[in-house]
């Protein structure tokens, strides 16, 4: 009845994973009570779960970012403790637990917190720079959404039931075949990676289909915003890319559901194969993850240096041909599997191309600053931040990218500090730079720049804390994922590295405070112009937060920064005449996307348990959604043009009031 | 169709046509209709599938001579099924142009009678890959028995269950035109679902090729 679930899977004998189970159980329970108390689940379920608008998946996908990022830093910060403690001792994880925490680290940080994040600030602002009213597919955007949802559920549910896998962030076999790892553990990786991993290759597709077909009249391809760019390369990465992850993990599953011999030791498998696919994935994904920061900072800077960014033209080729040249360096992940030294020259040299492009992207943001009216709000400090940090990590990047180097660094510490370096220094910094910068646009209010700044030092400085001294003991011998050690002289840098974790911690706890504050103090952070920062694209250029069909009518564009060119000439000109309102079709809200994600649920777990006949309804259950979405005969819903006008008229009238009392003041 | 050949197929009788629509591709001066963008979107899925099968290619390619012992595909292939199957496929492929085409005429006969031949072609040609299958694990060369027979089962396959997916999409098809009549919303499903019909017979030539073909001759 319930395949290999029984009480056993709960881990009632071991005091650490129970009580964080517990605690996550009660946090969970403790929430969903208080919404339902306070009696707002059916505007919960109206207005956010059924949502199909752009806008609102979002924020719900860096709201689950920002949620999983607490959990992976929690892994986080017990693997630096733990490291500090265990000199010639066991610390305080024995090992099997020690490797999950690694393990769900890494899984949690790349899937369930950079891969949404990214993708939640491409919901919100792609669209909107476009000049348009939805994505290509608003239906499926919700079914993306919420198919990553299941993948976090099921990556927690792990906490509680059962196990997670023991095999690092990536299941490289025969390590991860059922020989050697015969538990859930692995199972559990496999199902959430695989069903979030839909929800990305659907969300792809989307974007995809968005940027290069749906746009305003005139948004011709060189005058998007540098961040529709990236997301269009980071999108065509997904599609090109994701496929072969869900075609990796399928072999990896059916070696260990079915006895295939894929990556087996024995009856010709080879797991060297396994390195190869996954990594064909792997190391676009670092692209696809790094790109849409890419953008952010184009605009952050470009904004907050009140100038056009320089060289807009070079910003589309280097995005264009990371996009590109990203899939000819996968080899770098593994010169020491021996393929010999021309092509391992090969792929180094590769690697150290694919720097080039990136130090134009370098250079453009300086030069784009160099000469402009620099303003250090907290949008800007990421970014500087970045700027700083990222060219150490590249640096270090290109070193890693010498096969005879790569030889003496393979699988140290040195290594882990690299991709730290380049993963919280951009992808990080971006994330946050973007969450800064259009938070006002999407709730209406500024985030308090006190704090924020106050999270920037303590995340910058806790960063070089952090990270440096495992450069130093990379180099000195240390491996990744030691559960103990006995080495003397790396003990004084492990040390400092976890005081470094505890400075990123305060940095958290700055973060959260700043959105307490700001919450709280809304009203004196209020924005009623809809462009609190001097915004050059046109996501600037509605309310915030914008209307359900973000533009009264759809602008039409005339160059790049085109919100800036408006903006300047109705400081001369004054502002432009009222257009003629018509009503607006928008697509309806579903259910489909949450339903379907729900089945997906009880469908993975009842894989990852071999409960076969929930497996059975599951799919059943799925297919039944989509037929009944199929049969909808209404998919849209008319907005009168009394209606567009009233919203629009009253936007007009409070961007026209802030303006004026702005020009009075100054 | 890029813009080049969009130009370029009105470059005869009516340059000033095709130099207008070439601008508009580039200008991007109008908003794509929704067929345009319902149909364009669903390629590019189409396109990642024929990204995931590369993948199970790329692996076949590998593990083809890792019979750990085992029968290879010289021992195992019938090329006469294989004929049958592909036969089954191509046509299918017309019969479901055929629909497709009904379906914008709104020609019920042609509609139906389209998707029913496809229907019993692609059952036919999964009842000869059924048995091909259930042949091999007969005769103890099932997907456990080597790394080759693992990747060849896992290859064909997922084009199997393509098709299958493929079938039941089909009869829903059927069965939202029966209900509905034929909408625009449905007539783009309709266009989806022959992509992906399409799509299959582009696989199912590679793997003629690559699998059987070249498997039976090696």
């Amino acid at each position: 009845m319930f395949g290999k679930l029984t009480w056993g899977a709960i881990p009632f004998d071991q005091p650490i994973p129970l009580a964080a189970g517990g605690i996550v159980v009660v946090v969970i329970v403790g929430v969903v009570a208080f919404v339902a108390i306070k009696g707002w689940i059916p505007y919960l379920w109206r207005e956010w779960i059924t949502s199909v608008d752009h806008k609102r998946i979002g924020v719900m996908y860096v709201t689950l970012a920002s949620v999983m990022l607490l959990r992976g830093f929690i892994d986080a910060i017990m693997m630096r403790s733990q490291q500090a403690l265990a000199f010639r001792s066991q610390g305080y994880l024995p090992p099997e637990h020690y490797n999950q925490i690694f393990s769900a680290h890494g899984t949690i940080m790349i899937f369930f917190v950079a891969m949404p994040f990214v993708i939640g600030l491409m919901n919100l602002v792609v669209p909107l720079q476009l000049g348009v009213r939805d994505v290509a597919f608003p239906t499926l955007n919700s079914v993306s959404l919420w198919l990553t949802a299941t993948g976090a559920l099921l990556v927690n549910l792990s906490l509680v039931v059962g196990e997670f896998s023991r095999v690092g962030w990536l299941p490289f076999p025969p390590l991860s075949e059922l020989t050697y790892s015969p538990t859930v553990g692995v199972d559990y990786y496999l199902w959430a990676v695989q069903i979030s991993g839909v929800g990305t290759l659907m969300t792809g597709v989307n974007f995809v289909t968005t940027i290069l077909k749906i746009h305003a009249p005139g948004m011709t391809y060189m005058r998007m915003p540098v961040f529709c760019w990236t997301a269009l390369a980071t999108n065509l990465l997904i599609v090109a890319a994701f496929p072969v992850l869900t075609a990796t993990l399928a072999m990896l599953t059916l070696d260990r559901y079915l006895g295939f011999h894929f990556f087996t030791n024995e009856a010709g498998g080879n797991m060297m194969m396994f390195m190869n696919l996954i990594w064909i994935w792997g190391h676009p994904e670092v692209y696809i993850l790094v790109l849409p920061a890419f953008g952010v900072f184009s605009e952050v800077v470009s904004t907050f240096s009140r100038k056009q960014l320089f060289g807009y033209r070079s910003m589309v080729i280097a995005t264009m041909a990371i996009c590109v040249i990203s899939f000819m360096v996968w080899l770098h992940h593994f010169f020491t599997m021996g393929a010999g030294p021309n092509v391992n020259a090969v792929f180094g040299i590769a690697s150290m191309i694919i720097a080039v492009p990136t130090g134009v992207k370098i250079f453009n943001w300086m030069f784009t600053m160099y000469g402009g009216r620099v303003h250090y709000a907290t949008p800007m400090l990421w970014s500087i931040g970045f700027m700083v940090t990222f060219v150490i990590g590249g640096l270090t990047g290109v070193l890693l990218a010498v096969p005879p180097a790569d030889f003496m660094l393979h699988n140290s510490l040195f290594l882990v500090a690299h991709f730290h370096n380049v993963i919280i220094g951009a992808v990080l910094f971006g994330a946050f730079a973007g969450y800064t910068f259009w938070f006002p646009k999407a709730f209406g209010f500024r985030l308090h720049e006190g704090w924020g700044k106050a999270a920037f030092w303590c995340w910058f400085f806790g960063f070089y804390l952090a990270f440096v001294p495992l450069y130093v003991v990379g180099l000195m011998g240390m491996t990744r994922r030691m559960q103990h050690y006995d080495v003397p002289e790396w003990r004084p840098w492990l040390l400092v590295a976890a005081g470094g974790a505890v400075v990123i911690l305060a940095g958290i706890l700055c973060q959260i405070a700043q959105l307490v504050v700001s919450i709280r103090r809304r009203e004196e952070l209020r924005d009623l112009t809809g462009d609190p920062w001097m915004g050059r694209s046109l996501e600037w250029s509605t309310s915030s937060p914008p209307p359900v069909f973000n533009f009264a009518v759809l602008p039409h564009v005339e160059g790049r920064d085109e919100y800036w060119r408006r903006a300047r000439l109705a400081e001369r000109a004054g502002p432009m005449a009222e257009p003629i309102y018509k009503p607006i079709e928008m697509p309806r809200n579903s259910a489909t996307g949450f339903v379907c994600a729900f089945f997906a649920t009880f469908g993975g777990f009842g894989m990852i348990w071999h409960i076969w006949w929930l497996v059975g309804v599951s799919i059943l259950g799925a297919f039944a959604t989509f037929v009944v979405f199929a049969w909808r005969d209404r998919t849209e819903y008319e907005i009168p043009s009394d209606e567009v006008a009233r919203i629009d008229r009253a936007n007009r009238r409070a961007r026209g009031e802030a303006v004026a009392g702005a020009g009075a003041l100054s | 169709m890029t813009a080049f050949q969009a130009g370029a197929g009105y470059g005869d009788d009516r340059p000033e046509e095709g130099r207008r629509r070439a601008e508009a591709l580039f200008d991007r001066a109008d908003p794509a209709s929704k067929r345009i963008i319902v149909g364009y979107g669903f390629w590019i899925f189409l396109l990642s599938d024929i990204v995931m099968f590369s993948a199970f290619f790329a692996t076949y390619a590998v593990l083809v001579n890792e019979t750990a012992g085992g029968p290879s595909g010289k021992d195992l292939f019938n090329l006469h099924n294989v004929a049958i199957e592909t036969a089954c496929l191509l046509l299918s492929s017309f019969t479901c142009g055929l629909a497709a085409i009904g379906s914008r005429a709104h020609n019920s006969l042609m509609y139906y009678g389209g998707m029913a031949a496809t229907c019993v072609l692609g059952l036919g040609f999964l009842s000869i890959e059924i048995h091909e299958f259930a042949g091999m694990v007969g005769q103890g060369a099932g997907p456990t028995r080597s790394a080759f027979l693992s990747a060849f089962f896992t290859l064909v396959g997922c084009h199997g269950l393509h098709v299958t997916l493929g079938i039941l999409w089909l009869l829903t098809m059927v069965a939202q035109v029966f209900a509905k009549g034929y909408r625009a919303d449905i007539l783009r499903r309709v266009l989806c679902f022959a992509l992906f019909w399409h799509t299959l017979d582009i696989i199912w030539v590679a793997i003629f090729t690559v699998v059987y073909l070249l498997g039976a001759g090696a």
